[in-house]
């Protein structure tokens, strides 16, 4: 469902070639849970980015439920869903009913197909109490959901989440958990999930790809990661080990590609 | 991307509804804006009733045509945007947020304006009405010379607006912050649309120049069409034109961004 191979991307920040990733090479089969892990700037935010076509490749081939994200990036558009947890995809004024709306006639989702799903989402993720509120007013838990609703409403083949329990509290965090492992197991969709959380790790993910200094380092099942570090004795510190041993190894920078008036931008 | 079956159709005129709803909500911020257009409306008029007594029959306008062009470019500030902003573009761009808008299966450009259709059509009500009816009661201001032509002719201005304040929103992708590209954008506006003063009464090349500009296309014109000082069916074409035009330019700047720019953040 996802491929990537020899996938790269350089930025040139005054004029200095800055790779980004670089060789990039994957697979993740269909109604695959796969996490990707890597520390800060290590370019898991670029390898999104490629794999949803808001980034063009500079070297190297991706394909996405067979397409090629950047050259068909309205038809693939289509065809995946995306939850970024530090931004929204709803209408900040506007009623959560009618920001699903707008998603459903954006994605031309059929009116009966459409109020079929948001009715499974409703059980599932209790949208009933607060589908009337508008976003701005809602709590950030529930604006998670919201947003997780409107990025399957279209039923995608392909979700890509980026951090969706940040900042949530345990029980939110744990609902959101249960719901994505669920929902997507039920209609296999595949998952390609960014984390700093391990435990979001640990609950939903068999695979792990661990990107750093823009290159696959580890790519394996979660306990195949544990064994890399045997006398760790959690997730946490075998991560901490690995991401603490790639510092020791000379570093190429972040991909900065302009300062921004706030400062340096955070990568997600 | 443009064409579209069934529900693709009805989005865009979704986007716009709910842009007019979402300035209806606030509405203290409309009725704030339509108070200071209509007191600088008041002090505007004075001075070009006083201009025109001394230079009577400047710029092809009595004293009358004069007081009604005063109050109807202040009309058109809210609207056309005439100060600039009125989209969330350079902000969503700033943040990174633009990043989510560009996994949409729908035209980007074709959204925004959709919205800002919506904006002006709540915004020429609330704050095109008050300095327009508080002038016809303090001055009295003349009737429409066709309203049906002013109608068609201030839709195709907030277009061209659109189209220009797109670009602007656009080019924060190339510099580093929008606010000094803002403040020029609000200089030519505000000169070259006919508000500070009627393009009709600069003579010359210059005049020639501020006329042919795509500003003039959000004030003088309209306001022209309004007076009958403008033969109607040029002046539409002369705004469909420069509409055309801005906005085959915001969509080519939109595919070069896409190919081109890094999205800050996430």
């Amino acid at each position: 469902m996802i491929e990537a191979d020899e996938a790269g991307r350089t930025f040139t920040v005054r004029r200095r070639v800055v790779h980004a990733v670089r060789d990039l090479s994957f697979r993740v089969a269909a109604g695959e849970f796969v996490a990707c892990l890597g520390p800060n700037g290590a370019g898991k935010s670029t390898t999104i980015k490629m794999l949803t076509g808001i980034l063009t490749p500079t070297s190297g081939r991706i394909r996405v439920a067979g397409l090629d994200p950047s050259r068909r990036r309205t038809a693939l558009a289509r065809r995946i869903g995306v939850v970024f947890g530090q931004r929204t995809t709803l209408w900040w004024d506007l009623p959560l009913r009618d920001s699903l709306e707008l998603i459903r006639l954006l994605y031309k989702v059929d009116r009966k197909v459409f109020r079929e799903r948001l009715d499974e989402m409703c059980d599932l993720l209790d949208l009933g109490g607060f589908l009337a509120t508008p976003v701005r007013q809602l709590s950030l838990g529930q604006r998670m959901r919201g947003d997780i609703t409107a990025a399957l409403l279209h039923d995608p083949a392909v979700l890509v989440l980026d951090e969706p329990t940040i900042g949530l509290d345990v029980v939110s965090k744990a609902e959101v958990r249960d719901f994505l492992r669920r929902r997507c197991a039920e209609h296999g969709t595949t998952v390609l999930l960014t984390t700093h959380d391990l435990s979001d790790v640990e609950r939903l993910c068999r695979r792990v790809l661990l990107i750093d200094h823009g290159r696959l380092a580890f790519d394996g099942t979660l306990d195949g990661l544990r064994a890399t570090a045997p006398g760790a004795t959690s997730i946490e510190e075998v991560v901490t080990d690995l991401y603490l041993r790639s510092r020791t190894t000379p570093r190429t920078p972040p991909p900065a590609p302009r300062p921004t008036p706030d400062g340096p931008s955070a990568t997600a | 991307m443009i064409g579209g079956h069934g529900a693709a159709v009805s989005l865009y005129p979704r986007l716009a509804w709910y842009g007019f709803r979402r300035h209806a909500t606030y509405w203290a911020a409309a009725l704030a804006g339509a108070f200071t257009n209509t007191v600088f409306g008041v002090l505007r008029a004075y001075v070009l009733i006083a201009l025109w007594q001394a230079r009577p029959g400047l710029g092809g306008y009595d004293v009358a045509g004069a007081v009604t062009f005063t109050f109807l470019t202040q009309a058109f500030i809210g609207p056309m945007q005439l100060f600039g902003g009125g989209l969330d573009l350079p902000q969503r761009i700033r943040t990174g947020d633009v990043a989510l808008d560009l996994v949409r299966p729908a035209s980007l450009q074709l959204r925004c304006l959709s919205e800002d259709l919506g904006r002006a059509a709540y915004l020429f009500v609330a704050r095109g009405g008050p300095p327009t009816l508080v002038g016809a009661l303090l001055f009295g201001v003349v009737a429409p010379h066709s309203p049906a032509a002013f109608l068609l002719s201030v839709a195709l201005g907030v277009v061209v607006s659109f189209g220009w304040r797109y670009i602007v929103a656009l080019a924060t992708c190339w510099v580093m912050d929008d606010r000094g590209l803002g403040v020029l954008s609000m200089v030519l506006t505000t000169f070259f649309s006919g508000l500070m003063l009627p393009l009709a009464i600069f003579p010359g090349w210059f005049g020639d120049l501020a006329r042919a500009l795509p500003w003039s296309a959000m004030a003088q014109v309209p306001a022209d069409v309004y007076l009958g000082t403008a033969d109607p069916a040029r002046a539409l074409g002369f705004q469909a034109l420069w509409a055309a035009v801005l906005l085959a330019l915001g969509a080519l700047m939109t595919g070069a961004a896409r190919r081109k720019v890094v999205i800050q953040g996430g």
